[in-house]
């Protein structure tokens, strides 16, 4: 079996265990999405070897890297995991060059063979001219694109990021995100994205782990995690509604549906978020400050412990979430005729 | 004023004068070779073995852990005569551990250059160790998850990822052992004894020269404390910063 295949538990100290199961074909992404506390860092540390795990195995193209019952424990510096940290770590008192070649130097190349091929992966990757820059001087893309160049240079089996956009600014991330699915697909291995950003997630990876205090409460596709969340927690992490659309001047196309949005700046393509409690729900044609409103059907209808999320019909389906006593008020029930309405200011929107 | 008015004394005493020639004098220049010597030995020692031991107190979790701590430090709460004393009973000719040294090589450590070398060690070690583990402690070690990650070892790592990453503080430790192994009196005059050419440092130097040549004693002292203003200039950077 090829790729990475892992089930394993481990507790720290009292309060906090971690068991979670996944396998990761090469070629696929595989995102653990949680928020902070749920235990993805610990996740990295289990993978990468530098925490050993208490039961359970991790095995990676056939290696097993990690079983307390056959007593394997594989040290990290012969895993052939490499790691993309949250910010990056580049080594401070080092050149870029030297940082990228540092892995190649630690399997025993001289210094100018390691040199003139650490030098290749920063030609390769626009940034053959920082190579004598120290890391304290890079943009974050820029070290971004060193730490990656750092981790694939030893030719990893695995791929491990953790956090790899949590360290830049908004505007730098868009832009970065898309860099870095560039990246990804030049990997050929099992790639294992680290995030608490839903929309990282949805972007990157083709299978979605939702983490939660130390247990895998979902696994899907972006589809499945968004329309179906199985908990209110993942419910308010991730069910946000995700469009793509194309902006011009405060309004968006999305699927033939113009919809307007407050940021009148964004141009061309772009991400639509809108949150189900952003939308409200009429039996008649509202009337009011809301710029969208439209006619649509009751397409289903969950009870998700004291809200009810509804999937909305065409012509743009959403998932809007309202109280059972609003959906009694109303009568609401699947197929019935409804009316949305949702502000301007609660349509956002990002550079895709 | 506390601090600045025996220096000003000091100075006052200096026959500036006579100060070339009694510099060159062979008690001085045998003092200040010696002392040179036997600190830079001691600061080596100490590296050698406190790099290690901070690295083992900082990292590595191990029953008895905060017993070995209170062990290393013991040099900087214990009365320098005592230590010199405790080494006496250790490693003299009929000590516990240097009965059997003496048998099997020859070698006998008290009251001779080696003495000087140990008792500066004992007494200057706990600097370096204080602030390398400082260092370390402080030290963000996912620096040192990245560099295993990358396929280095545990020895790799320490090499090209940790020490370099706390340079500074090593050096200051460093620059800290040296002067303290340099102005060592007590543990050496006890362990080594105080013999011109072979134990005598400078200090012990600047203790005889008090009763019986005051102005060599003034000229030693002046020395110590140059030297002692060139520690602080080296370390101003780290500490009178922070003031």
């Amino acid at each position: 079996m090829t790729g990475l295949d892992m089930k394993f538990a481990l507790s720290r100290g009292e309060q906090f265990s971690l068991a979670m199961a996944l396998a990761i074909r090469p070629g696929h992404t595989v995102a653990l999405l949680g928020p902070n506390g749920a235990g993805k860092t610990t996740a990295v540390a289990a993978i990468a070897g530098l925490l050993p795990i208490d039961e359970g195995h991790i095995r990676l193209d056939g290696r097993l890297l990690d079983d307390p019952i056959a007593d394997v424990f594989v040290p990290p510096e012969r895993r052939s995991v490499g790691v993309v940290f949250q910010d990056y770590l580049l080594f401070p008192h080092l050149t870029v060059l030297d940082n990228v070649a540092f892995g190649l130097r630690s399997a025993g190349a001289g210094r100018s063979e390691a040199r003139s091929v650490a030098r290749q992966w920063l030609d390769g990757l626009e940034i053959g001219e920082l190579a004598a820059a120290m890391p304290a001087d890079l943009s974050g893309g820029e070290a971004q694109r060193a730490a990656i160049a750092r981790a694939l240079v030893t030719q990893p089996r695995l791929l491990l990021l953790d956090e790899p956009l949590a360290a830049l600014d908004v505007t730098t991330r868009a832009l970065l995100r898309r860099l870095l699915a560039n990246h990804l697909n030049e990997f050929s291995g099992p790639r294992l994205l680290i995030t608490h950003e839903p929309t990282e997630a949805f972007l990157l990876a083709d299978e979605i782990h939702v983490l939660e205090e130390g247990r895998i409460a979902q696994v899907g596709t972006a589809e499945d995690i968004r329309l179906r969340p199985r908990t209110q927690y993942i419910a308010d992490l991730a069910g946000a509604n995700l469009l793509t659309g194309r902006a011009s001047r405060g309004t968006v196309m999305v699927s033939g549906f113009e919809l307007h949005a407050a940021d009148t700046r964004l141009q061309g393509s772009v991400l639509v978020t809108i949150h189900p409690r952003a939308i409200s729900v009429h039996r008649k044609q509202p009337e009011g400050s809301p710029r969208n409103t439209w006619p649509t059907t009751i397409a289903r209808l969950e009870h998700y412990g004291d809200r009810i999320r509804l999937q909305t019909g065409q012509p743009v389906p959403l998932t809007a979430e309202i109280t059972p006593g609003a959906a009694e008020a109303l009568a609401l029930e699947q197929g019935a005729a409804i009316w949305l309405s949702i502000k301007a200011t609660e349509v956002s929107l990002v550079a895709a | 004023m506390f601090f600045l008015i025996p220096v000003i004394g000091l100075l006052g005493e200096v026959a500036w004068s006579e100060l070339p020639g009694i510099l060159s004098s062979p008690v001085v220049v045998d003092a200040l070779w010696l002392s040179l010597l036997s600190s830079i030995a001691a600061t080596i020692l100490a590296a050698a073995v406190g790099v290690p031991l901070a690295w083992l107190l900082a990292r590595v979790d191990f029953p008895g852990r905060s017993l070995l701590r209170g062990l290393v430090l013991l040099p900087l709460v214990l009365p320098p005569v005592v230590g010199g004393a405790a080494l006496l009973f250790a490693l003299g000719r009929r000590g516990v551990v240097g009965g059997p040294l003496h048998d099997l090589t020859g070698l006998v450590l008290p009251f001779s250059l080696w003495g000087v070398v140990i008792a500066a060690t004992f007494v200057s070690m706990p600097f370096l160790v204080i602030t390398v583990e400082g260092a370390l402690e402080g030290l963000d070690n996912r620096y040192e998850w990245a560099g295993a990650t990358l396929g280095a070892g545990r020895w790799t790592v320490l090499r090209r990822v940790t020490l370099p990453l706390i340079a500074p503080s090593l050096g200051a430790g460093l620059v800290l052992t040296w002067a303290r192994a340099l102005g060592e009196f007590g543990a050496t005059i006890t362990f080594a004894g105080n013999l011109q050419g072979r134990t005598q440092t400078l200090p012990l130097a600047v203790f005889v020269a008090l009763e019986s040549d005051r102005a060599t004693a003034v000229a030693l002292s002046l020395v110590m404390v140059l030297v002692s203003l060139a520690v602080l200039i080296v370390l101003r950077n780290r500490w009178l910063r922070s003031l």
